[in-house]
C-alpha cells in the first residue's frame, strides 16, 4: 500500500429500511485505494455497488465505519463541506448522462463551476478549454436533444473533469451506448486516468470490467474478491 | 454560486416551460393589474368629488344663523331662545376682519319671473358684487352685478343659463326688463351653463341686489353669508375670528354656525379613502390567489425537476443554493408577473381616462407599491415551501428518477 492512501474505508456498514426489514446494502467494507489506480467495481443487481460509488461519493454516509478521503475523516464534515468536497474533488458520470435539457452544451459543462461560485471570465475559459479537449467546440450552443448519445457523454464527462476532481466516478457510462461509442467513451474516461485521475468504474459488463487493473467483485453487499492485476 | 449566476439559472428555468411561466406571469399580471385599477377607481372618485367641492370656491368660510349643535338646557334659553338674524351689517363687519378678502352675503327665495309674456318660478339669489368671485363662477353674457354698499344697490338682474333660455330663447336678453315679484328690474347679465355648487344648479337662478331681495321679501335676515380668507392657511383664524365677531355683535350669543369647506373635504376624502382602501383590499384576494397559483407551479416544477436538483446536488451545491435557486426562480415569476400588472393596470387606468376624462382616475402611489410588493412577498412566502422541499431532496433517490 503506497503512504499516501486517496480513499480509505474501514468496516463501512450501510443498512436501508424497506418497511419492516432491513436490508444489508453494504456489510464490512473495507477498501483503500491510491491515487491514480483504475477500479471497475462488479457485481449482480442489488450487490451494493451503486450504493459503495454513492457513498464515496458523498451522497451517501455510512451506518458504520469510517471513511478517510485525502486524509480528512467525511463523518467530521457538514452538509456545506461535503458539498465542496464533492464540488472540488469528485466528479460523477451516470448512465443516463443527467444533462440539462434546457441548458446547451456549453452551460451544461459550466454548471459546477457556477455552482462553485466562479467568476464569467474564468468560467468561460475553462469551458472553452474543455470543449476543445472533448472535441465538442462545434456542439458548444446545441441543446442535449441535439447531440447524439455518444456526445452527450462526453459533455457529462467534460462536465464531470472541469474542476479537475482527484476521482471520477462513474455509474454504468456506457449503459446507454451502443458498442462502438461506448468504446469511445471508455477510451476518454481511460485517457483521463492516464493523466493521474483516479477512475472507478461500477458496470454490469465483464469486457468493460477486465479492461480495470483492479476488480472488485461485490455480491450481496460484500466484497468476494479485490484483484489487483500486474502492471504489464 | 454568484447572485447574477443564480439570476440567470432560475431565468433559465422559468423560461424553459413557456406555457407554464405564462400563465402564471397572466394570474400574477391580472391580480396586480385589478389592484391598480380599482383603486384607480377608488382614488379617481376621491379626487372628482373633492374637485366638485373646490369648484364651490376655495378657502370658503361659511357663517350660518342658528346653532347646529344642542347644549342642553340654559338658564339663558329662557331668556334669549330665538338666534339673532344674520343681518346685512353683521356682513359688513365681518369684511373688515384681517385676513378676511371678500364676502357674499346670500339671501334665498323661491319667486316668479314674467317676461316676454312667460310666467316661470324660479329661485331668487340676493347677493352682492363679490358673490361670482366668492364661488369663482362665470358669466355668458353681460356683467354681473354693480358694485354697491351692500343696500344701495340698482335694480338689475343677472338670469341663470336655464331661466334665460326658456324665456328669451336665442334672442339677447342684456338691457330687457324682467318683472320678479312685483318688481321691474334690468337684464345685465347671463351665468354660463352648467355651474354647480353647494348642491344646486346656478342654471335656475335670478340673481339680485342683496337690497332689492330684501326689499321684495320684506325681510331683514340672510340665509348665509359667504366667506371667502385670504390663504388657505388663515382659514382657522378667520373661522375664529368671525365667529367671535357675531358672537360679541349678538350680544354674547354664540347663535351661529360657522362650517369651513375644509371640514366637509376632509369628511369626503376619508369616506372615499376607506372606500378606496375597501376595493385594494379586494382587489388583493385576486393576488393571493395568484400567490397559491405561485407556489402550486413551483410545487409542481420541482417535481419535474427531481432529477435535476440530484445532479445540481452531486455537482456540489449545497441545500442552501438549491434553495436560492427555487426561491429565486418564485420571486422572478411574480415579480415580473407583478411588473406585467403594473403596465395592464395602467392601460386600463389610461383607457378609464379616455372613455370618461372627466373622471380622474390615477392609480394612487401607495397602491401601485402595495400591489408590486404584495406580489413580491406572494412570491417569497408561497416559494418558501416549493424551495424547502427541493433543497431536502436525497440526491441518490433524485438521481435514479428518470
Amino acid at each position: 500500500m503506497p503512504l499516501a492512501s486517496l480513499i480509505q474505508l474501514k468496516s463501512i456498514a450501510r443498512t436501508f429500511t424497506l418497511g419492516d426489514s432491513k436490508v444489508h446494502a453494504l456489510r464490512d467494507i473495507n477498501v483503500s485505494i491510491s491515487p491514480g489506480e483504475y477500479i471497475a467495481v462488479m457485481g449482480p443487481s442489488g450487490s451494493g455497488k451503486s450504493t459503495l460509488l454513492n457513498l464515496i461519493g458523498l451522497l451517501d454516509s455510512a451506518d458504520a465505519g469510517a471513511y478517510t478521503l485525502e486524509g480528512r475523516d467525511v463523518n467530521t464534515l457538514d452538509q456545506n463541506e461535503l458539498a465542496k468536497v464533492r464540488s472540488e474533488r469528485i466528479g460523477f458520470i451516470f448512465q443516463s448522462f443527467h444533462l440539462v435539457p434546457r441548458l446547451t452544451a456549453a452551460a451544461n459543462i459550466a454548471l459546477p463551476l457556477i455552482l462553485s461560485g466562479m467568476s464569467a471570465a474564468e468560467r468561460n475559459k475553462r469551458v472553452e478549454q474543455a470543449l476543445k479537449e472533448y472535441g465538442l467546440t462545434d456542439r458548444a450552443q446545441h441543446r442535449p436533444n441535439e447531440l447524439s448519445g455518444g456526445q452527450r457523454q462526453r459533455v457529462a464527462i467534460a462536465r464531470a473533469t472541469v474542476q479537475r476532481p482527484a476521482v471520477l466516478l462513474a455509474d454504468e457510462p456506457t449503459g446507454n451506448l451502443d458498442r462502438v461509442t461506448g468504446e469511445e467513451v471508455v477510451r476518454l474516461l481511460e485517457a483521463l486516468n492516464a493523466q493521474g485521475m483516479t477512475l472507478i468504474v461500477v458496470t454490469h459488463d465483464p469486457v468493460l470490467g477486465a479492461r480495470a487493473r483492479r476488480q472488485i467483485r461485490m455480491e450481496d453487499g460484500s466484497i468476494v474478491s479485490d484483484i489487483t492485476q500486474p502492471t504489464a | 454560486m454568484k447572485f447574477t449566476d443564480t439570476l440567470r439559472y432560475a431565468a433559465d428555468a422559468a423560461t424553459g416551460t413557456p406555457l407554464r411561466t405564462g400563465l402564471l406571469m397572466l394570474a400574477m399580471s391580472i391580480g396586480v393589474a385589478a389592484v391598480v385599477i380599482l383603486t384607480a377607481l377608488g382614488d379617481g372618485a376621491r379626487r372628482y368629488v373633492i374637485g366638485e367641492f373646490s369648484a364651490v370656491g376655495s378657502n370658503l368660510v361659511i357663517v350660518l344663523p342658528g346653532r347646529s349643535e344642542t347644549r342642553g338646557f340654559n338658564p339663558a334659553n329662557l331668556i334669549t331662545s330665538t338666534p339673532r338674524d344674520l343681518t346685512v351689517n353683521d356682513a359688513s363687519a365681518i369684511l373688515r376682519l384681517p385676513g378676511v378678502a371678500r364676502i357674499a352675503p346670500i339671501l334665498i327665495a323661491t319667486s316668479e319671473i314674467n317676461a316676454a309674456g312667460k310666467l316661470r318660478e324660479a329661485m331668487l339669489l340676493g347677493t352682492s358684487d363679490e358673490y361670482i368671485h366668492v364661488r369663482q363662477q362665470k358669466l355668458a353674457l353681460g356683467r354681473f352685478l354693480a358694485k354697491d354698499d351692500l343696500g344701495h344697490g340698482s335694480a338689475e338682474v343677472v338670469l341663470g343659463a336655464g331661466i334665460r333660455r326658456e324665456i328669451f330663447g336665442s334672442a339677447n336678453p342684456l338691457g330687457k326688463t324682467v318683472r320678479i315679484g312685483d318688481r321691474r328690474l334690468r337684464v345685465v347679465g347671463v351665468l354660463s351653463e352648467g355651474g354647480q355648487g353647494m348642491g344646486m344648479t346656478t342654471d335656475e337662478l335670478l340673481i339680485v341686489p342683496i337690497s332689492i331681495a330684501q326689499a321684495m321679501l320684506n325681510s331683514n335676515t340672510l340665509f348665509r353669508i359667504l366667506v371667502e380668507a385670504r390663504s388657505r392657511e388663515q382659514i382657522g383664524e378667520v373661522k375664529a375670528s368671525v365667529l367671535k365677531l357675531i358672537t360679541q355683535r349678538h350680544e354674547g350669543e354664540e347663535d351661529v354656525t360657522v362650517i369651513t369647506q375644509d371640514a366637509v373635504l376632509k369628511t369626503f376624502d376619508k369616506i372615499l379613502g376607506v372606500l378606496t382602501l375597501g376595493v385594494a383590499g379586494i382587489a388583493a384576494i385576486s393576488l393571493a390567489v395568484a400567490g397559491v397559483l405561485v407556489m402550486n407551479v413551483m410545487l409542481v416544477s420541482v417535481t419535474q425537476r427531481t432529477a435535476e436538483i440530484g445532479l445540481l446536488k452531486a455537482l456540489g451545491a449545497t441545500s442552501a443554493a438549491v434553495r436560492q435557486l427555487f426561491m429565486a426562480e418564485a420571486i422572478l415569476l411574480s415579480l415580473t408577473g407583478g411588473l406585467l400588472g403594473l403596465a395592464l393596470g395602467y392601460l386600463g387606468a389610461a383607457c378609464l381616462r379616455y372613455l370618461y376624462p372627466s373622471f380622474p382616475a390615477y392609480p394612487p402611489l401607495w397602491a401601485v407599491l402595495a400591489g408590486l410588493a404584495t406580489s413580491l412577498a406572494s412570491g417569497l412566502i408561497f416559494g418558501v415551501m416549493p424551495a424547502r422541499r427541493a433543497a431536502q431532496l436525497d440526491p441518490i433517490q433524485a438521481l435514479t428518477k428518470r
